[in-house]
């Protein structure tokens, strides 16, 4: 669901939508409030063979999100350390099929294939952006964490992370918006002479 | 003949290692304020902004600043005066790269092969590069050096017929197609000459650098001068979502080179530049 914050962010509380994945251009700020999970390079790899063998996978992607990230430990009495987004290109061999499975968004930082910006686009879904580097701030937005699968992988284990008003911004949208070569066009000077 | 006992070493590098993690340096304070100044893009600001709050976050609840603790790049001069005594200098750095990890809730981020890639649970070993100078001191510098941006280093061996520009334009393309993966505004260390390995040794040291201290040659000075402003032109801006603010420093060191040879090795650094000194 998306609803307009009072400031104008966008409100995003999964499951979503095609509707909801439709609604979202690149460069709109949302804040996150629900259930992520969390998964990287060695989670995705386990994935892989499961989604060619046409098996169910430990946690049902439809109308989900995906972080990308592996938090630094918590200290006791926190639920969690540092908890920033890794970057999302390492899983774009993975994301188009994870995306034609339901899976409505993922959220890293940095740039994606072309792969999956046209499976963002044929499925409906998007690829959001946090600040790489700020993961002492985006450890406040996370109240509860818990394994749900792979825990034999340590710290890459697939995490349910229960998050409120995570920030994070629009990177791809599914109507062929891209915030980094929008932005880098709009800034970008000539060189002086 | 002055003795330093591995104790003192160990104790020095967990130190180290927990402080790099939760404290930037002013220097990079003061690129965050500079830079907010003059970024026009109000993503980018906003970006300056949420970075100025992590810093201070990270200071005060010893947090790390990225969860991405990093691999642990280490330069030691060690006086040729000094004897190390109760153990190996490389232990004892070791020993406080494991205590400082564990103890200081850092995240553990070294498997121990490339290829099988299990964990080896408390971030060692680290990666150490040794001097041996003359004096009585020991000077240990660590690098928590994030892996994102470490994959966008790169390294390119010109001819000497490219001279000047072809340097210019190979560090430009390095900071170009590191584009928002490497977590800008970065900063590029950048080692020009001697051989392939020195090339790329010097691109990290020169990385430990004050921000903002030029090269002391005014010709390589220059030459940072120029390539910083111009990847402030690509438009790449705070975290790629487009701005002014795309490199807070190009760092160069050179070392001579063969007359066949002009080697450059660009190691990519992210805002989160973690580095500590210590001088025993």
């Amino acid at each position: 669901m998306i609803t307009i914050g009072a400031d104008g962010t966008k409100e995003v509380t999964p499951p979503l939508s095609d509707a909801d994945a439709e609604s979202l251009k690149a460069g709109d700020r949302v804040r996150i409030t629900g259930v992520m999970y969390t998964a990287r390079d060695a989670a995705h790899a386990r994935l892989l063979p499961l989604i060619d063998a046409g098996k169910p996978l430990p946690i049902d992607v439809r109308g989900q999100i995906i972080y990308y990230t592996r938090p630094s430990p918590a200290r006791p009495g926190d639920v969690v350390g540092s908890i920033g987004p890794t970057t999302g290109g390492r899983m774009d061999k993975f994301t188009p099929k994870l995306l034609a499975l339901g899976l409505k968004a993922t959220l890293g930082k940095g740039a994606r294939s072309q792969p999956v910006k046209d499976a963002l686009r044929q499925h409906k879904a998007v690829y959001f952006g946090a600040i790489g580097g700020a993961g002492a701030v985006l450890s406040a937005f996370v109240k509860k964490l818990e394994v749900v699968a792979y825990e034999d992988l340590g710290t890459e284990a697939i995490r349910r992370l229960e998050v409120e008003g995570f920030p994070a911004i629009v990177v791809n949208d599914c109507h062929g918006g891209d915030l980094y070569q929008d932005g880098m066009k709009a800034y970008a000077r000539e060189e002086r002479s | 003949m002055r003795e330093i006992h591995v104790s003192s070493i160990v104790d020095a590098v967990k130190k180290l290692c927990m402080e790099a993690n939760y404290s930037l340096e002013p220097d990079m304070l003061r690129a965050f304020a500079g830079a907010l100044e003059k970024e026009r893009s109000p993503a980018g600001r906003h970006v300056l902004q949420v970075l100025q709050q992590n810093a201070e976050l990270a200071r005060t609840k010893k947090i790390p600043y990225c969860q991405d603790t990093g691999f642990v790049v280490c330069f030691v001069d060690l006086g040729q005066d000094v004897h190390v005594t109760g153990g190996g200098l490389y232990e004892a750095i070791n020993e406080g790269v494991r205590q400082g990890y564990q103890e200081g809730y850092l995240r553990a981020s070294i498997v121990r092969s490339p290829f099988d890639r299990v964990n080896t649970g408390d971030n060692t070993p680290a990666v150490i590069h040794l001097d041996v100078v003359p004096g009585g001191d020991l000077r240990i510098s660590i690098m928590a050096k994030g892996g994102g941006c470490e994959n966008r280093s790169k390294y390119k061996m010109l001819t000497p017929a490219e001279g000047v520009e072809g340097v210019k334009e190979w560090i430009l393309e390095c900071i170009r197609t590191a584009g928002p993966d490497a977590c800008p505004p970065l900063i590029a260390g950048v080692g020009v000459g001697g051989t392939f390995e020195q090339a790329a040794r010097l691109s990290k040291k020169a990385l430990f650098r004050e921000l903002g201290a030029p090269n002391p040659d005014p010709t390589v000075a220059a030459i940072e001068r120029e390539v910083l402003d111009r990847a402030n032109r690509l438009g790449i801006g705070p975290q790629g979502y487009g701005g002014d603010t795309t490199a807070f420093g190009i760092h160069i060191l050179t070392y001579p080179c063969h007359i066949t040879s002009l080697p450059v090795a660009v190691t990519i650094e992210c805002h989160a530049h973690r580095h500590k000194e210590a001088v025993l």
